[in-house]
């Protein structure tokens, strides 16, 4: 294989804004309820209540995910008609919509929520790291759609050795053995996994 | 959702002329895919690719690249260029990348439409655009002749910004057909900070350029939340730069914010409207423990003490007099101030040792502490505590206030004529306008222009506006001013959905959306630079952009070749732009500049706000009656209200603020914030936006649980004004007693009158702020049961 490519993103500064989200569901043309980039809240602590004031022991960040093109993809694992494929030359995980027939087995095994079963289509569509924007020499529409500058994507050993304090796992994220990710973050201060204060 | 989407796909296609070949050549299959539909013009042409630009009214101004083809916008991509040392990308933000969604809308406006029901009832019957202008310039002539041009109001409106936007050109027509029309000041946005930053400093632009920022120590950010408000393309970009250079953040806001996660070192919760209490504490703190720059207040301030008073002025009007207790007995300590915000005695002393000793820092404040019933004081508070840390004209300093950056590119306007629009009533008044405005005066009610209005509103021009029901405050109390056709007597809507606002209208007109003309789009605040937003398609329908029919009002006017002296819309850009000529040597001209679709201004070095006045004073006086920084004004002094207008800044309580007696009745104090998913109240109709971010209430734990409210219950929120029910989200990312509702949402009202959308204004008051009579929409209190 060549080399594996994968996501980096600073969680640090993901303001939750959905920018990337959207720039992804309008480049794809994406229905209502599929989306191949998704944000989830965590939220949580409490309030101590000093004196008449109430003294915040809070935290929150967002969890952003499309496709983390894993080296051990359970969807592809799942696939029954080989519609869902690793691609052998960047480790791209991607759906075949010639032979995809919906059944949807790739949408229950993957922890991620990454394939995404669309109505409409009939078929399971997801993230490719925007292929046709690559094969042009462009950056994926959400890398470059983030007002904070918190995507980046390329090969997943120069992404590891240019963030070289990135995790694969923060506090909310399914274990990372099962699928080995493709994607890596680095943590907000309240997203530490089992370091959250 | 999908079948609900491929008949509105039918009806769309099958409405608009201009899409007949694009469905054709689609092969779009069963019900098409969508909300972005239609899409597949063309599966094989290569797209064009148009530079253009989102020129709704959030606080950014972005690059969009359009694809079309064959007419249809199929792709919304945002600044292609890299970022660089000289510059940063204008990216847009999410509402941008849904603006197909609204361009496709199967809800657009298609035809001209007058009212047959009772104004408000919403019924409404096709005509012509030939019948409704003949309306128009018949109904303007009835009530120019009967009230005269002092009668005839453009009403504050922002769904589209810039010089093509419909606002302008009325005044124009109105100018030259009537001689005159009501104008207004201030915003709804600013309206407070704009009224009493100058009141300081001469000026609103007291804001240091953001690339500046990186040169702080520490930034102080009290209700500021430019992750969901964007507040300059790239502020919260500027802000990350700034954090990574080493500034320490901290966040001052009764919500912890997308901002305060992304960036804050530590949050603040704070009762909403209680920033000047927060603030009278530290300055407290610094007198106390001698850590305020005395030097800088003797320097350059008025009223900071005893010994820096204008000649003449009564003993025991100082600042200090005030905060120390000398004047009312109750000294302005940490333990007062606890008691009034929230935020724990040594939590303010820190914070007051922090900023003053931590320098240079950044008290940035935004607007939210300030559209309140006393929100004037919070300002004017913040830019006592930046003078009393000597942060004010210095790098890495910020002298708080409005903080408009000192200088922004500047173009032409739409002309006026001369001596138009002098008149004016504070933004926020004009329904009381409708009802009274024969008996206002400049001394009671703050006209400006002239010693009282001749006349009650009669005629409303709502050219791109939701202000006229959906943005005011009280909609049960405007409806009813309204729905009454004997006062105001004719409203003219143009806008691209039937709005709470359209649906009181008489006559409502299909507009255009920014994709469908041509314009100009500068930062109202932040941005060194300007975008020229071409027209991408054709409009749809029999939608069209107000210049173009309003040249047909004047043409039945006899006033054609005076309103439009001969010009396309896109030839009043030309002249525009004879003004950014002007202004900026390197201005590459109209047809360069419509080209590359962003023209930035050179700037050499951020600039700091008053960095002249601070470096000679002597040769550069503030632009305030005495050339200094005013803390204490002799012109608020003389309107002799020192209880609710003082002349230094004061903690003044709000009515419905957390001390009004009110508090039994109704416990929980509630404020607005503009959410991610809307610009204001546009794409609240969004699916993709409804998609990313629920309308929904936030309210603390210890509240919910109190009124045994579950994360997700539909809830009613409710005061003596009105009632609306909206899901709650239980949450400790707001602070207990306080409850949040963003605004902007459409009032759906049920049949009992109750809105059903979440509508907040349902629940706010026309009562304007305490100086400046603007909008406190964040000012208020209710009571949230379960529905």
């Amino acid at each position: 294989m060549g080399q594996q490519l994968g996501f980096y993103l600073n969680q640090q500064f993901c303001m939750g804004c959905k920018t990337c989200a959207v720039a992804c569901k309008d480049k794809n043309d994406m229905e209502i309820g599929v989306n191949l980039r998704r944000l989830t809240e965590v939220s949580g602590g409490g309030f101590a209540k000093v004196g008449d004031t109430y003294v915040p022991e809070v935290f929150a960040y967002w969890i952003g995910v499309s496709c983390n093109h894993c080296d051990h993809p359970k969807c592809v694992e799942n696939c029954p008609t080989g519609a869902m494929h690793k691609n052998p030359e960047d480790g791209v995980v991607s759906v075949d919509q010639t032979k995809c027939i919906g059944c949807r087995y790739c949408t229950w095994s993957c922890p991620y929520g990454a394939p995404q079963y669309s109505e409409q289509r009939g078929k399971t569509q997801k993230c490719d790291m925007c292929a046709d924007y690559r094969a042009q020499g462009k950056d994926p529409a959400c890398v470059t759609s983030c007002p904070m500058r918190a995507i980046e994507w390329g090969p997943i050993d120069e992404l590891k050795k240019k963030h070289p304090d990135a995790v694969v796992a923060v506090h909310g994220l399914p274990d990372p053995l099962m699928t080995s990710p493709n994607t890596i973050y680095t943590s907000h201060k309240s997203a530490v996994s089992g370091g959250r204060k | 959702m999908s079948e609900k989407w491929s008949i509105s796909r039918r009806s769309l296609l099958k409405w608009s002329g201009a899409l007949a070949g694009a469905a054709a050549v689609g092969g779009l299959g069963a019900g098409g895919v969508g909300p972005f539909a239609p899409t597949e013009a063309n599966a094989d042409s290569e797209p064009k690719v148009i530079p253009t630009g989102c020129s709704n009214n959030c606080g950014g101004r972005c690059v969009i690249r359009a694809h079309v083809k064959e007419g249809v916008i199929t792709r919304i991509e945002s600044d292609p260029d890299p970022d660089s040392a000289e510059q940063m990308a204008l990216r847009g933000c999410l509402r941008g990348r849904s603006y197909r969604s609204i361009v496709y809308h199967p809800d657009r406006l298609k035809y001209p439409m007058k009212r047959v029901g009772k104004r408000g009832e919403g019924k409404f019957e096709r005509i012509s655009w030939d019948e409704a202008t003949t309306m128009i310039a018949n109904e303007l002539k009835r009530i120019n002749e009967k009230h005269g041009a002092l009668s005839i109001y453009p009403h504050y409106a922002s769904g589209i910004s810039g010089p093509a936007a419909g606002t302008g050109f009325i005044k124009r027509l109105l100018g030259l057909y009537a001689g005159d029309y009501l104008n207004y000041y201030g915003t709804y946005s600013s309206g407070q900070t704009r009224y009493a930053t100058p009141y300081t400093y001469g000026t609103s632009n007291s804001g240091n350029h953001r690339a500046d920022w990186v040169n702080s120590k520490l930034i102080i950010l009290d209700g500021f939340n430019p992750a969901e408000t964007v507040f300059g393309t790239n502020t919260m970009y500027y802000l990350r730069k700034a954090k990574e250079a080493g500034a320490k953040i901290i966040v001052i806001d009764p919500r912890y914010t997308d901002t305060a996660l992304a960036l804050a070192d530590e949050w603040i919760p704070i009762r909403p409207g209680t920033d000047s209490a927060l603030i009278d504490a530290m300055a407290y703190t610094m007198i106390k423990e001698n850590l305020h720059d005395q030097a800088f207040l003797d320097k350059y301030c008025l009223g900071f003490d005893e010994e820096h008073m204008p000649a003449g002025t009564p003993a025991g009007n100082s600042y200090k007099t005030y905060v120390m207790g000398q004047a009312d007995g109750q000294p302005k300590t940490p333990e007062w101030a606890q008691k009034i915000t929230g935020i724990p005695a040594n939590r303010i002393k820190a914070l007051a040792r922090e900023y003053a000793m931590v320098k240079p820092g950044a008290l940035i404040q935004g607007f939210g502490p300030q559209r309140h019933a006393n929100g004037e004081q919070s300002v004017r508070s913040a830019t006592l505590l930046a003078c009393m840390t000597g942060n004010v004209g210095r790098s890495g300093g910020h002298a708080s206030g409005a903080g408009y950056p000192p200088s922004t590119v500047t173009f032409g306007g739409i002309p006026v004529k001369a001596g138009t629009g002098k008149v004016q009533i504070s933004c926020f008044i004009w329904t009381d306008a409708i009802v009274r405005g024969a008996e206002m005066t400049a001394e009671k009610d703050l006209i400006v222009g002239a010693a009282k209005l001749p006349s009650n509103i009669k005629l409303i021009f709502n050219l791109a506006g939701n202000t006229l029901v959906n943005q005011h405050s009280d909609i049960n109390k405007t409806a009813q001013i309204l729905a009454d056709e004997s006062l105001c007597e004719f409203i003219v809507t143009s806008d691209i959905f039937m709005s709470p606002s359209a649906k009181f209208s008489d006559l409502v007109l299909p507009g255009t959306t920014t994709y469908e003309r041509d314009n100009i789009l500068t930062p109202w605040g932040h941005g060194e630079y300007a975008i020229y937003s071409n027209k991408v398609i054709e409009p749809m329908y029999e939608c069209r952009e107000e210049y173009d029919w309003l040249s047909d009002v004047a043409e039945k006017l006899g006033l054609k070749k005076e309103f439009t002296e001969g010009k396309s819309l896109e030839d009043w850009m030309k002249f525009c732009c004879e003004g950014a000529a002007k202004a900026h040597p390197e201005f590459p001209g109209f047809e360069a500049f419509k080209k590359a679709g962003v023209f930035r201004r050179k700037v050499a070095a951020p600039e700091i706000a008053f960095a002249k006045q601070i470096a000679d004073p002597e040769k550069n006086k503030f632009a305030t009656p005495s050339g200094k920084i005013e803390l204490f004004s002799k012109a608020l002094f003389d309107r002799k209200n020192p209880q609710f207008v003082p002349a230094v800044p004061k903690y003044v309580p709000a009515f419905d603020g957390p001390s009004d007696p009110l508090v039994e009745k109704y416990p929980l104090q509630m404020t607005g914030w503009h959410y991610k998913r809307r610009s204001h109240s546009t794409h609240d109709n969004n699916p993709v936006m409804t998609e990313a971010g629920r309308q929904e209430m936030w309210i603390n734990p210890i509240d919910a649980d109190a009124r045994g409210i579950a994360d997700g219950d539909q809830v009613k929120i409710f005061n003596d004004r009105g009632a609306t029910l909206i899901p709650a989200k239980v949450t400790t990312r707001i602070m207990p007693g306080v409850i949040a509702v963003p605004q902007g949402a459409w009032y759906a009202p049920g049949k009992d009158g109750v809105d059903t959308h979440g509508a907040i204004n349902i629940l706010t008051t026309q009562r304007g702020s305490y100086m400046s009579n603007s909008n406190p929409q964040h000012t208020n209190l209710v009571e949230v049961v379960k529905a």
